[in-house]
């Protein structure tokens, strides 16, 4: 664990956890690679979408693939880079289990000179079996590097 | 209209004018970088703009049970410290399934900081 790269602000995640809407959602951090990174989301009932079957909102889902795929990216890098999300485009393959914590791994792919190109998966007990699948972009203003 | 325990979480008020268009104050819990709205607090905005665009389209045709298939969200303008509102406009109703795409804005509805584009799958009841 210790060859891969810690900036200040992936530390002070990994000491103080997340703020803002983040940490509303309750999101925590989980794991991460060279280029990818792993945060999970606990069930929570404040989250429902649909009543009448417990299962909770998509936009958390999509709130937590948002982070990973962002972390990933200075993961990839090696340092922390003001960026913005371009798009992101979040396959629902099936709802959520209620009562389960949802995983989202976010993965880096590729980074060019403004843009980065991310994928990730987000499942709730088995990775074989996901239940949201994303793509997206980021772009850094001032360049990434 | 009654809104899912996640809109109470975003902070979404129906406009009373319209009941299509929802409002999300500026906050700690929507707050993404600092001083700015969290790509995902807007994402959940246009997804519940659109879940209740749906609902009405299809409350005159009888109701269903909506189940979202895919969301693809493109981000124009950083959400500063204000208000942001969210609309819904469904532009297919189909038997199974429905295209519904979304906006957010703060200042003008003609300068949006985001949009967005969803399939959902619908079991109609009969």
């Amino acid at each position: 664990m210790s060859t891969l790269p810690i900036f200040p602000e992936l530390a002070e995640l990994l000491r103080d956890g997340v703020s803002g809407h983040g940490q509303r959602l309750g999101l925590l951090y989980r794991a991460q690679g060279p280029d990818w990174v792993e945060l999970a989301l606990p069930y929570n009932p404040e989250q429902i979408g649909d009543p009448e079957s417990g299962v909770i909102a998509s936009g958390p889902i999509l709130s937590m693939m948002d982070m990973a795929t962002s972390l990933s990216v200075w993961l990839k890098l090696g340092s922390f880079c003001s960026h913005a999300t371009l798009d992101l485009r979040v396959d629902y393959l099936r709802p959520a289990t209620p009562g389960k914590t949802i995983i989202g791994r976010g993965e880096c792919y590729r980074i060019t000179r403004s843009i980065a190109f991310v994928r990730g998966q987000a499942h709730d007990g088995d990775p074989d079996d996901p239940l949201a699948h994303v793509a997206g972009t980021f772009m850094a203003l001032e360049g990434y590097k | 209209m009654t809104l899912p325990p996640y809109a109470e979480l975003l902070g979404l008020t129906l406009d009373p004018d319209d009941e299509t268009t929802l409002m999300m104050p500026f906050g700690d819990d929507v707050l993404g970088r600092p001083g700015f709205l969290h790509g995902g607090a807007i994402s959940g905005l246009m997804e519940v703009a659109a879940i209740v665009a749906l609902r009405h389209a299809l409350a005159d045709e009888g109701g269903g049970r909506i189940k979202p298939i895919n969301v693809t969200v493109d981000f124009m303008r950083g959400g500063r410290d204000r208000p942001t509102f969210g609309k819904g406009v469904v532009t297919r109703l189909g038997t199974r399934v429905a295209n519904v795409e979304a906006t957010a804005w703060q200042d003008d509805p003609a300068r949006p900081i985001a949009a967005a584009r969803m399939n959902y799958l619908i079991a109609r009841h009969d």
